[in-house]
């Protein structure tokens, strides 16, 4: 069975699964528990600076977007870093380490953007036995606006110099949380790299409005009658997750800079993307706020299975295998032809690939009275919106046409050769073919 | 000692006091928001859904379980009354199983439909308990149309009429309005009075004056309708019942089954009615299906409901066979009965067995006796009393596609006309269709 041992920037943990800093990692009771049921890792709810802590709202603090079913796809919130003590906090840790010592304990930490106030308590907190500091520049509400994350993650200049303290006040790894609510997510992270850190992990929530009380006229979740903007996370944000990830996996200036994948991981098969992606390990909360921490169990036996199968020894080995494949779309190959094809046997005439094709693509299905869908070849394209809204996986697939195989839309032979954007004849500024 | 299932003879009282309101109850109740919820989400929304194409009075089933879906359960309500304004009623009867949630596409995928009927009932009861009639009328137009029956067809046609601005007087025999709703259907699929409400509902329209126990003859006639109304709707049913063709039916004990199920839904106290220790139906179709069940459900020790052809020539669905199974009545296939026996009152049915010959039904000369000291006789429904002048055709008065038949200004629907499947839901259909090309005429676009 493979080995999923993991380590990440030197912090070793029986598997690559962590709990993201966030409601479950709250506190000893929920940590301890945690561990007993099988996570790799925790990082502990975001730690403020010493003295009162910051208080939370006495609403909801949650607010939610639903898939049939009422599966939960998205959840956001306007909770802030722990509202506990810090002597609380850190006494509990260092209970929790020293009790679980296989296990990686990293600390959140989030104080004011001055030297002092972040030398100072690194010291104090690596006291816990901590294997490392997650530096919390990534929430997007509340705390944004008294100029800490998010309002610091924001701006690779902050980044870079928070960072470099950091590394100044210990020898522990750092780990930079960024947050997605930027235009380009290379700019934070090429900062962190300039600043020292060990590796990033990302992303933070991102700035939502789940909905608005069609009654109150406020947005949701909603205060008294006023909402404000909370983070969003859960499975519908893995998308854009994966692809900030896979940006600085790719990138030269920090593609050797190990990430922590973090947004909507659900199951062990989301978890094996991000790593193909890039990611050294994931950390998990949505899902465990939905189902509980029993899911890791699943996590666990998928992923151990899914590398057997692929006949990979370590969770390492997995890492990164998708990071070549990831391009740019004036490199994609316009040779490639492929053919929608319906499983006549599977079909079972329900008609949406009909009405989304005749409605919003290229007429390229043809109806018979008797409820028989085909695929006109010489009207695909080939876009794949059949196949996505098919309610039978697998029902509808794309076939590639061999080279030499004639594509009756356009009325080209297939050819083996690889075309892209840049040498294309109606591209402006085309480089001749090599 | 009070009568039980075991006593002999017809008896009143089989059961305790308090088991009749359990048993018959409503066979699906009514879905709750939760339910309604989960069920809705499993729609995929076909394209040109067959759902809606199997439906005949072809409510936008996909749309209304959308609407449904999105909490607008009363625009679900809307959707299906604008083609079928017994909505309510349909959800409650039609044999879903073999018309739209027979050909669902999760049918197909999983063997298992969406709860089509069920989400029906939940948009039509949910409009429907707020009152508020949802239609109203069109200007007057100064034309007046006679509906003769106030059942499924007349009731459509009627509404439909008063919408469009007409004046309507609405004739039946009975003095309660509802036909079949209110006198043929069994009691556990339209519990608490359902039919009643909704013929209240739907006559809340306005513009529609009943005239409540008056019927075609003496003084009602086609010629006096037909000269008093610019249009007359005829909807007049099958008042009549087949004759048995075998000895004994004049026995004690014989009932047809329609008169036993309208006995039964008229009664206030199910216990005083009397019910045989072991029965005998004889038929296949929908009617023997009800009138089995609820004979069990009364207390009949044993029922057993015979039919002359095979399993795939029976009239009741499969899902009806089923039920009427799974209430413990014993359905025998190929089963033609030759004499009902006894003498006063009957005691047995003797049947011959049967075989299906090359389209033929020959009796094979092996016999089998039942006992039975009551058997109910439902082996179909005629046309009685059809006004003279009218052409008919296998026994129902003939109608073109638009409702009309061959006499002017006179439209017919429902059970007493040809075509369709002596269904509710074709009958709603009917009566609205004869109802748009009453207006079409009346109008002058005709």
């Amino acid at each position: 069975m493979a080995d999923l041992t993991s380590e990440f920037c030197g912090i070793k943990s029986p598997n690559p699964f962590w709990l993201a800093s966030a409601p479950p990692t709250d506190k000893e009771y929920n940590v301890r528990r945690a561990f007993e049921a099988g996570w790799g890792g925790v990082v502990w709810k975001t730690l403020g600076a010493e003295g009162p802590p910051v208080v939370n709202v006495n609403g909801p603090r949650y607010g939610a977007i639903f898939g049939a079913d009422r599966r939960l796809l998205g959840l956001n919130n306007i909770e802030l870093i722990t509202d506990r003590p810090l002597e609380v906090n850190l006494a509990e840790m260092t209970r929790v380490k020293k009790d679980y010592p296989d296990r990686a304990l990293i600390a959140s930490v989030m104080v004011p953007c001055d030297e002092k106030s972040w030398k100072d308590i690194l010291p104090r907190i690596a006291e816990t036995g901590c294997d490392g500091f997650e530096l919390n520049f990534g929430c997007p509400h509340g705390m944004a606006e008294r100029g800490m994350g998010s309002a610091v993650g924001q701006v690779p200049e902050y980044i870079e110099m928070v960072t470099r303290w950091c590394k100044e006040a210990t020898g522990l790894p750092i780990i930079v949380k960024l947050t997605p609510n930027i235009s380009n997510i290379l700019l934070p992270a090429e900062a962190a790299k300039r600043g020292g850190a060990d590796a990033v992990s990302l992303i933070n929530t991102i700035n939502s409005i789940t909905g608005v009380n069609l009654d109150s006229f406020s947005p949701e979740p909603m205060i008294d009658g006023k909402g404000t903007h909370g983070g969003y996370c859960g499975p519908a944000v893995k998308p854009i997750a994966m692809n900030m990830v896979a940006e600085i996996a790719r990138n030269p200036e920090t593609h050797d800079l190990p990430i922590s994948g973090i947004g909507g991981v659900t199951t062990w098969r989301d978890a094996a993307e991000f790593l193909a992606l890039g990611a050294g390990n994931v950390q998990v909360c949505t899902a465990v706020m939905t189902y509980g921490f029993k899911v890791v169990e699943e996590m666990i036996s998928g992923l151990s299975q899914y590398l057997d199968e692929k006949g990979m020894t370590s969770v390492a080995e997995l890492s990164g295998k998708a990071v070549p494949n990831v391009t740019d779309w004036q490199y994609l190959n316009l040779n490639h032809v492929t053919k929608a094809v319906i499983d006549q046997d599977e079909c079972i005439s329900c008609g949406r690939c009909y009405a989304a094709c005749e409605d919003t693509s290229h007429q390229a299905i043809s109806m018979t009275p008797d409820r028989v869908f085909e695929v006109m070849d010489d009207e695909c394209v080939a876009c794949n919106l059949c196949v996505n809204v098919c309610p039978i996986e697998g029902c509808i697939t794309m076939k590639t046409l061999d080279a030499g195989d004639l594509d009756e839309r356009t009325g080209k032979v297939v050819t083996k050769d690889y075309g892209n954007w840049t040498e294309h004849p109606n591209n402006p500024s085309a480089t001749a073919a090599e | 000692m009070p009568n039980s299932e075991r006593t002999p003879g017809l008896a009143t009282a089989r059961l305790p006091k308090d088991a009749y309101a359990e048993r018959f109850t409503d066979l699906h109740p009514q879905l709750d928001d939760h339910e309604a919820q989960v069920a809705a989400d499993r729609c995929y929304f076909c394209y040109d859904a067959p759902c809606m194409t199997a439906c005949p009075t072809s409510i936008d089933i996909p749309l209304f379980i959308r609407q449904i879906v999105t909490g607008t359960p009363e625009a679900a309500a809307k959707t299906i009354f604008d083609q079928n304004i017994l909505g309510g009623m349909c959800a409650r009867v039609c044999p879903t199983e073999t018309l739209c949630e027979e050909v669902c596409v999760r049918e197909i995928a999983e063997g298992k439909p969406v709860k089509i009927g069920q989400l029906q009932r939940y948009a039509t009861d949910t409009l429907m308990e707020k009152s508020a009639h949802p239609y109203q009328r069109g200007a007057a137009t100064g034309k007046t149309v006679a509906v003769v029956g106030a059942g499924p067809a007349g009731l459509s046609a009627a509404h439909r009429l008063a919408m469009l601005g007409h004046d309507i007087t609405l004739f039946d025999a009975r003095k309660k309005l509802g036909g079949l709703n209110e006198f043929g259907i069994a009691s556990y699929k339209s519990t608490d009075d359902f039919a009643q409400k909704e013929v209240d509902w739907l006559l809340s329209i306005g513009g529609i004056t009943v005239e409540a126990g008056r019927a075609l003859g003496d003084d009602l006639t086609l010629e006096s309708l037909n000269s008093e109304f610019d249009a007359v709707f005829l909807s007049i049913g099958l008042g009549g019942v087949n004759a048995l063709r075998a000895d004994g039916t004049d026995l004690d004990g014989v009932e047809d089954a329609v008169d036993f199920i309208a006995r039964l839904r008229q009664a206030q106290d199910l216990s005083t009615l009397s019910v045989g220790r072991d029965v005998v139906v004889i038929g296949g179709g929908m009617t023997a299906v009800d009138a089995a069940v609820q004979a069990k459900l009364l207390g009949a020790q044993n029922v057993t409901m015979a039919y002359r052809r095979g399993k795939d020539r029976m009239g009741a669905s499969q899902y009806e066979q089923d039920l009427a199974t799974s209430k413990g009545v014993n359905i025998v296939y190929n089963a033609q009965p030759i004499a009902i026996l006894g003498e006063g009152a009957c005691r047995g049915v003797s049947f011959e067995y049967t075989a299906d010959i090359d389209g033929a039904l020959k009796g094979t000369g092996e016999m089998v006796e039942f006992r039975a000291d009551q058997v109910l006789v439902a082996i179909g429904q005629t046309l009685k009393d059809a006004p003279q002048g009218l052409t008919l055709q296998g026994g129902k008065i003939a109608v073109d596609v638009y409702g009309k038949t061959t006499v002017e200004k006179v439209w017919a629907g429902g059970d007493c006309a040809s075509g369709g499947d002596d269904l509710t839901v074709t009958a709603v259909a009917e009566g609205r269709d004869a109802a748009m090309d009453i207006h079409s005429v009346l109008m002058g676009k005709g």
